[in-house]
């Protein structure tokens, strides 16, 4: 429970002036995501503890080594939630790793993403300043939002010391309905109920079942139980819980994992292994051996990007490639934020 | 990268070529009807809404297709002229005011809903359509926009996105950052970049948030893929009336207490409600001292469930009185009043001044004090009209430009607002983006490594800094302007020689 910030700046400091690159870790959960990546270990998961929470002002703000599980057990107190459902890929599933690689749950469609409920970061830049970005308040447009940028930068940037977040309220209640259908059906029948103001907060295809998660007002919720028939599924919670921290089955085994990012009304490509669909079409996860050179066609076509999540071959590339003047443009911004380029060399691309 | 490249000033005029010559380049692709280099119908776009700040530009230009707008670009970088972007024109912030040495980059003739996808809900547009013109393409789909600026009969896209707009709706629905999939950008040296994607994220740094309220300092956005949202089925109102602002300030802090996000929650004090029911004839009880719109939309079972809570927790507040809107009708005069609050407002004085400011929801008793106090000290009144629900303030500064020094006192007083805002832990703009306006008062947020960080970022899009100059983050020569300088350091020369500390 205590302030690491001076240590963690005089850390990177000493790597910057012996020439040392760092490598950053929370809680070692992520440690299969991203490239293989070298450099000295810079442990931010000692640097932890909630530094404020005031649930009438929706805000939370943790120091980043901050277990997920502390910060949601204290919400839960008070009836409120991380709404973005981060996973928890174990129990030492870290605040600033969450944010670094952008992790949401399956309600992400409907109820926003880590980035979405950030609201402010403190920062070690390569330079070892101390810096903050964003606040606690709900809006803030003062300068460039660079706390956001932080989102899937796989630490690239800086050390994430501090994060702020937008906390929500319980729903009052959640059912969740199953029915039998093949995933082609399913993507239509979710795209077209998600396009009605009924109270949807997590859509998943999986093994012919399509799974739907209604949360919000109890009359409301119940009414639209009734309109669509369906069967209340009673695992429910277990369910969502395992599908977010990747306990289902599906994820069991060694066969690499892909995440296509994609348009959620994308037709379904015709690519060997076995698919789980979440976020109502708008993530697809494939297990199979593959390669990325010939799944990012495919994730192009269907207006999205394909990850290579874990699995396969960690030192080529895992992330989708990006055209040429992306690369430049977040080359300058790395060497704008990291000119000795200390963190996570080749975390996120070889070229980074 | 040079540190110095932060000091840099305007590109100097001299070396290009002159106005003429520029819009010979110029006409020799666009209309030449619109390369603009008189006067008389160059001073519409002298300024944004904010309209105490002025300039003429050396050239406006309306092009219409993006390969022109790649192509002003493209002439512009290879002889270092600035170029402002500008949609509406309805900034409050001066940040579309042109560069007297540049040239003003009007998107108005982007006026195309490109495509809107129901099932996959969403629209491509391009960036001069109005944010209101995406809602009622949608509506027939049963779908809508969520960011609702007030000015959004005017205001475009492609300045929502610069400058991270929000509205009524996005303490539930969010900012425009929540609400944008997908961004087509031209860089400064007339790149075309596709930013975002179809799917909900994309690998890589968040270059998309980075643009979300970039302020045209980045790039001319000149398309933008947004989501959209089913229209609710029922949405309703209740007003309520409180005897002080401190009861007021309480009850906005039970709502969220009680669990219920209301789709908008808006607080005017007695300035406001006076001058808006003059204007609006909204039934308002002008002798309330505060007075609350909470709007709850949902499945018509959650609309009548969180209204009865809504208005049970009023009364326990002490409210004086409540109403609730019974029709779509009485729904719309009840926001009528808010909606028409600052051209009310403009009706009670010769002129106003607003203010943009975000705070902690629990200190809004307090700010309000200090502000009444601020008040007396400077002999000038204020109006507030905000969005309480997220602690983002609206004071409304009355003034008479004609009275001399009496903007000087108002930019002052408006100065010390922001000022208290960061004391209590909040910002100096929650929506209206910094621009010219508050650039003295980005010191205040931030310290001198955190605005060197800001110009590193910039210099990643734009080294030369041609982009909307002298906007957004303030540099050595207008930090010296702004205060008393310090010997620079050998470290950081650039902006150690402005900004303060945190609180
Ligand atoms: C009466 C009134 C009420 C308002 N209410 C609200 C409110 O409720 N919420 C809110 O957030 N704001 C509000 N505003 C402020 C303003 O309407 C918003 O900031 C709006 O987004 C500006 O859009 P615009 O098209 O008028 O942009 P402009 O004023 O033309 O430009 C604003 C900025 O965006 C840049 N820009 C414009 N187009 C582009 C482009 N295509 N590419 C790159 N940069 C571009 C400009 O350079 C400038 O820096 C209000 C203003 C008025 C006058």
């Amino acid at each position: 429970m205590s302030d690491l910030t001076r240590q963690l700046q005089q850390q990177v400091l000493s790597a910057r002036s012996e020439g040392r690159q760092l490598n950053i870790v929370g809680g070692g959960s992520k440690a299969f995501m991203g490239r293989q990546s070298s450099g000295d270990l810079l442990d931010v998961g000692q640097h932890r503890g909630v530094v404020s929470y005031q649930p009438v002002e929706l805000v939370v703000t943790a120091r980043a080594g901050t277990p997920i599980g502390e910060i949601e057990a204290l919400l839960e107190e008070q009836g409120q939630m991380l709404a973005f459902e981060p996973p928890r890929f174990s129990d030492q599933s870290t605040l600033g790793g969450t944010l670094a690689c952008n992790l949401s749950g399956p309600g992400r469609p409907w109820q926003g993403s880590m980035r979405d409920h950030l609201l402010g970061i403190r920062l070690i830049n390569g330079r070892g300043e101390a810096l903050r970005f964003g606040g606690q308040v709900m809006k803030n447009v003062a300068g460039y939002d660079v706390s956001r940028l932080m989102a899937g930068a796989m630490g690239t940037l800086g050390v994430i010391t501090e994060v702020s977040l937008k906390v929500l309220p319980r729903p009052a209640c959640q059912v969740t309905l199953v029915e039998s259908m093949g995933l082609d059906e399913a993507l239509r029948v979710s795209n077209e109920r998600a396009a009605t103001p009924k109270p949807i907060s997590a859509v998943c295809w999986w093994q012919g079942k399509l799974h739907t998660r209604l949360a919000g007002a109890r009359s409301s919720v119940e009414s639209t139980v009734q309109q669509w028939g369906g069967e209340p599924y009673s695992e429910a919670d277990e369910f969502w819980r395992q599908l977010r921290d990747q306990q289902l089955e599906f994820f069991a085994g060694d066969t690499p994992l892909w995440r296509f990012s994609v348009s959620p009304t994308a037709p379904q490509p015709a690519l060997d292994g076995e698919w789980l669909v979440d976020w109502g079409g708008a993530q697809r996860w494939l297990r199979a051996a593959g390669d990325i050179e010939r799944y990012e066609p495919v994730a192009k076509e269907m207006g999205g990007s394909v990850t290579l999540f874990k699995g396969g071959d960690r030192s080529g590339e895992v992330f989708h490639s990006q055209p040429h003047a992306l690369q430049t443009l977040q080359q300058r911004l790395k060497r704008g934020f990291d000119p000795d380029s200390l963190f996570n060399p080749g975390r996120l691309y070889s070229w980074m | 990268m040079s540190e110095l490249a932060n000091t840099r000033p305007s590109p100097s005029p001299n070396t290009g070529p002159d106005r003429g010559q520029l819009a010979q380049l110029f006409r020799q692709f666009i209309d030449p009807d619109f390369v603009i280099e008189d006067p008389e119908t160059q001073k519409p776009y002298e300024c944004d809404g904010l309209s105490m700040y002025c300039e003429m530009p050396l050239l406006v230009v309306l092009p219409e297709t993006v390969e022109q707008v790649q192509q002003v670009m493209k002439i512009c970088h290879q002889h270092q002229v600035p170029v402002v972007a500008r949609g509406a024109g309805t900034g409050l912030c001066a940040g579309a005011m042109p560069n007297r040495q540049g040239v003003l980059l009007s998107l108005a003739k982007f006026k195309r809903i490109l495509e809107i996808d129901p099932l996959g809900r969403t629209a491509r547009v391009q960036p001069g359509v109005r944010n209101l013109a995406i809602s009622e393409a949608a509506a027939r789909h049963g779908l809508y926009y969520g960011p609702d600026p007030s000015s959004q009969i005017a205001c475009t896209i492609g300045g929502n996105v610069a400058e991270n707009s929000g509205g009524v709706h996005c303490l539930k629905y969010g900012l425009t950052v929540h609400n944008v999939l997908k961004v087509e950008l031209i860089t400064v040296e007339g790149e075309r970049l596709t930013i975002g994607s179809g799917g909900l994220d994309s690998p890589g740094m968040d270059l998309l948030a980075l643009l979300n309220g970039s302020e045209g300092l980045l790039g001319v956005v000149t398309e933008v893929t947004v989501k959209l949202l089913p229209i609710p089925e029922k949405a309703r109102v209740v007003m309520a009336a409180f005897d002080s602002v401190q009861a007021a300030g309480d009850a906005v802090g039970g709502i969220i207490a009680e669990g219920i996000i209301p789709a908008g929650l808006e607080m005017m004090d007695s300035h406001a409600i006076r001058a808006a029911e003059d204007f609006a004839r909204a039934g308002y009880p002008k002798d309330a001292q505060a007075l609350l719109l909470c709007e709850v939309d949902g499945t018509c079972e959650e609309v009548q469930e969180h209204i009865e809570r809504v208005e049970q927790l009023f009364h326990r507040f002490g409210a004086t009185s409540i109403r609730t809107s019974q029709s779509e009708a009485e729904r719309a005069l009840l926001w009528k009043g808010r909606k028409s609050a600052f051209p009310a407002v403009g009706r009670i004085s010769p002129d106003y001044y607003c203010m943009d400011g975000t705070i902690p929801r629990g200190q809004l008793a307090h700010v309000l004090t200090e502000m009444q106090k601020m008040s007396e000290h400077y002999g000038l009144r204020v109006a507030n009209v905000f969005h309480a629900g997220d602690g983002n303030l609206h004071p409304l500064i009355l003034f008479d430009a004609n009275v001399p020094g009496e903007f000087e006192k108002t930019e002052a007083f408006g100065a010390k607002i922001l000022e208290l805002c960061v004391q209590v832990g909040g910002c100096i703009t929650g929506e209206h983006g910094v621009g010219i306006e508050k650039i003295r008062q980005m010191p205040v947020q931030f310290n001198p490594e955190e605005l060197a960080q800001f110009h590193r970022i910039k210099a990643a899009f734009d080294p030369a800094g041609t982009l909307n100059p002298g906007k957004g983050v303030p540099t050595l020569r207008q930090c010296q302007e702004y205060r008393s300088i310090e010997p620079p350091s050998a470290e950081h020369p650039a902006p150690s020689s402005c900004g303060g500390s945190h609180v």
